[in-house]
C-alpha cells in the first residue's frame, strides 16, 4: 500500500467555527465544544456517532484527554500529535489510514484557544514554555520568536533573490482585501502597501502587518470514508493527498532559510494526488507571517524559488488576481488563535463546496492546504482537497 | 580533548565556556563539524564525537535586529552566523549597530559573561 492507494478514500464531511476573534469569558474547550458541534451539525452527524479524535493545544501536554472526557465520548482512535500549528493538517494522514482500515468510522479534528481574552496571559504562558521546553542555544539571544526566526527567514529570501518588503507588504494586503469580503474575519478595515511598510517594526523586515493576529478561535472538522460520506448532509470534499514534512526545530538548525519541508510534503501529495500546481484552483497556507505565503508558493512549485515575490504582485493573489490564497483573509487577517492548521482547511471546504458567498472562487474544484508549524516553518503538512468529480 | 568526559555534551560546552573556551565537536568518522553540542552525529549518527576548538570565524547567514523600547534596553541584533568549520549558530553581533549588521559581513567570536555564563557573541572582523 502506498499514499497514492489512499486517494479520495476519505472525505471532510463537516466543518464549524466558533468564538473567533474574541470569546469574552470562554475556555479553550467550551469554544471548541461549540466548534466541534457546528462542525458534526452541518454533517448531521451527532457526539455519539464520533468514534475517533484528532487534537492538540500548546499548553497541555495530554490534550486529547481533555477533550474525550469534556466531550463524553469513546475514541477507538486517538491522534494527539503536536507538530505546532501544522498538526491540524497533518492530524490527515494517519485519520485517512484509520478510517480506511476500519478502526473507526468518524474522526473529529478540532482545536481551540482563547489565548486573546484569556486571564493567564501570553506572557505567562511564553515564560512558562521557555522553562518547560528550553532552547538553550538560542534563548540567550532573546529571538522575539516566532517573529524573529521568521524574520531571519525574510532577511535571507531578501539578500538571496531581491525580495522586498513591498513583497511582503502585497501579502498582507491580499490577506486583508480576502478579509473583507469575510463576514467571520477579524481585521477588515481597509489596509494599502504603504500603511504596511510605514507601520512600527517589530523585527526586522516585519512590521506589525507582517506577523499574523492573535485571537481567540476555535476550528472542527469531521472525516468519514468516501462509501459513507455520500449519505450525509453535505458535499464531501474529498481528500485526494496528505503528507508531511518535518526537517527542525529552531531557526538556527534550519538548513537552507530559503526553503521550507513543503518542498518535500508536497512533491508527496502531488505525487499521491496524480494532480500538479497547474490543476490546482486556490491555495489556502498558513501565513504565520507575511513571507510564509511567497515560501509556500515557491516549495509548493506555483512559481520558481525565489520568485514569490514577482508571483504576488499587483494584487495577483488578492481578490480579482490571478491566483487565490488564502481567501478567508489568513492568519494576518482572519483569525489566529496561536495555532491556526485548521481553519485553512475549514477555509478549502468551505470553498469546494461554494458556501463563500461574496469571496466565493466560482468553479473552484480543487484546492491545496499547507500547514506550517514551529517557530521557523519546522514542520509543513500539504493537502490536496477536491470535490467529487475530479475523482 | 576526550570525548568521555563526566558531563553530558550540553553541560561540558557551557562549562568550557565559563572557563572563556569555545569548543564545538567534530566527528571521529565522517569528520564534520557539529553544532550544537551531541551525542551522536547528526550527519552520520556516530557516537564518537570529539572536542575542538573553535577557530572563532564566521559569516552573517541572516540578521534581524530586534526592537524594543529605550527603557528596556533598545534595539539589538541577533543572527545567525556561519562558521567557517562549516556549523551555524544563533549569537548577537555586538558591534556595530544592530542595523548596521549585514548578511555576508565577517565576523569574529568571543565569549562574553552573560548572567554568569559564558556566552559567545561576535564582532565585525573590522571593529576595534
Ligand atoms: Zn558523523
Amino acid at each position: 500500500m502506498s499514499l497514492k492507494d489512499l486517494r479520495g478514500r476519505t472525505a471532510i464531511v463537516g466543518v464549524g467555527t466558533a468564538g473567533c476573534g474574541e470569546a469574552h469569558g470562554m475556555g479553550d474547550l467550551e469554544i471548541l465544544a461549540q466548534a466541534a458541534k457546528a462542525a458534526l451539525d452541518d454533517a448531521g452527524l451527532a457526539l455519539k456517532d464520533v468514534d475517533g479524535l484528532c487534537t492538540a493545544n500548546l499548553n497541555a501536554a495530554m490534550w486529547p484527554l481533555n477533550v474525550v472526557e469534556y466531550l463524553g465520548i469513546r475514541p477507538k482512535f486517538v491522534e494527539g500529535t503536536n507538530v505546532g500549528g501544522a498538526a491540524f493538517v497533518a492530524h490527515q494522514l494517519p485519520a485517512m489510514l484509520a478510517l480506511d482500515a476500519g478502526v473507526c468510522d468518524v474522526v473529529l479534528v478540532c482545536y481551540g484557544s482563547t489565548q486573546r481574552t484569556s486571564p493567564f496571559g501570553r506572557k505567562e504562558r511564553g515564560a512558562a514554555r521557555i522553562l518547560l521546553d528550553p532552547e538553550p542555544f538560542q534563548t540567550p539571544y532573546q529571538p522575539f520568536n516566532p517573529p524573529s526566526s521568521y524574520a531571519l527567514i525574510a532577511a535571507r529570501h531578501m539578500h538571496q533573490y531581491g525580495t522586498t518588503r513591498r513583497h511582503l507588504a502585497e501579502v498582507a494586503v491580499a490577506a486583508r482585501k480576502w478579509a473583507q469580503l469575510n463576514p467571520e474575519a477579524f481585521s477588515r478595515e481597509p489596509l494599502d502597501i504603504e500603511t504596511v511598510l510605514g507601520a512600527r517594526m517589530i523585527s526586522d523586515p516585519f512590521t506589525a502587518y507582517d506577523c499574523c493576529l492573535v485571537t481567540d478561535g476555535a476550528a472542527a472538522y469531521v472525516m468519514t470514508r468516501a462509501d459513507r460520506a455520500r449519505d450525509l448532509k453535505k458535499k464531501p470534499v474529498h481528500i485526494l493527498a496528505n503528507a508531511t514534512a518535518v526537517w527542525h526545530r529552531s531557526v538556527s538548525s534550519m538548513q537552507d532559510l530559503t526553503v521550507t519541508p513543503s518542498k518535500e510534503s508536497g512533491e508527496r501529495a502531488f505525487a499521491a494526488a496524480g494532480l500538479g500546481p497547474k490543476d490546482i484552483d486556490m491555495l489556502q497556507t498558513y501565513d504565520a507571517f507575511s513571507i510564509n505565503t511567497l515560501l509556500a508558493l515557491e516549495d509548493l512549485g506555483f512559481c520558481k524559488k525565489g520568485e514569490g515575490g514577482s508571483f504576488v504582485e499587483d494584487g495577483a493573489i488578492a481578490p480579482g488576481g490571478g491566483f487565490p490564497v488564502n481567501t478567508n483573509g489568513g492568519g494576518l487577517s482572519c483569525v489566529h488563535p496561536n495555532m491556526y492548521g485548521a481553519f485553512i482547511t475549514i477555509e478549502a471546504v468551505r470553498q469546494l463546496r461554494g458556501e463563500c458567498g461574496e469571496r466565493q472562487i466560482e468553479g473552484a474544484k480543487t484546492a491545496v492546504v499547507n500547514g506550517n508549524g514551529g517557530n521557523s516553518a519546522s514542520s509543513q503538512s500539504t493537502s490536496v482537497l477536491a470535490t467529487a468529480d475530479v475523482l | 580533548m576526550q570525548a568521555n568526559s563526566p558531563l553530558g555534551p550540553e553541560a561540558h560546552y557551557q562549562a568550557q565556556l565559563n572557563e572563556g573556551r569555545f569548543l564545538i565537536q567534530r566527528c571521529n568518522d565522517c569528520a564534520r563539524h557539529v553544532f550544537y553540542p551531541r551525542v551522536v552525529c547528526p550527519y552520520c549518527g556516530c557516537a564518537e564525537l570529539l572536542w575542538v576548538e573553535a577557530e572563532g570565524a564566521g559569516t552573517v547567514y541572516s540578521t534581524t535586529t530586534v526592537r524594543r523600547k529605550a527603557e528596556a534596553g533598545g534595539d539589538y541584533d541577533v543572527s545567525l552566523i556561519d562558521l567557517d568549520e562549516g556549523v551555524r549558530m544563533m549569537s548577537r553581533v555586538e558591534g556595530p549597530a544592530p542595523a548596521e549588521v549585514k548578511i555576508g559581513m565577517r565576523v569574529r567570536a568571543r565569549v562574553i559573561d552573560h548572567q554568569g555564563a559564558g556566552l559567545v557573541v561576535f564582532i565585525a572582523e573590522d571593529e576595534k
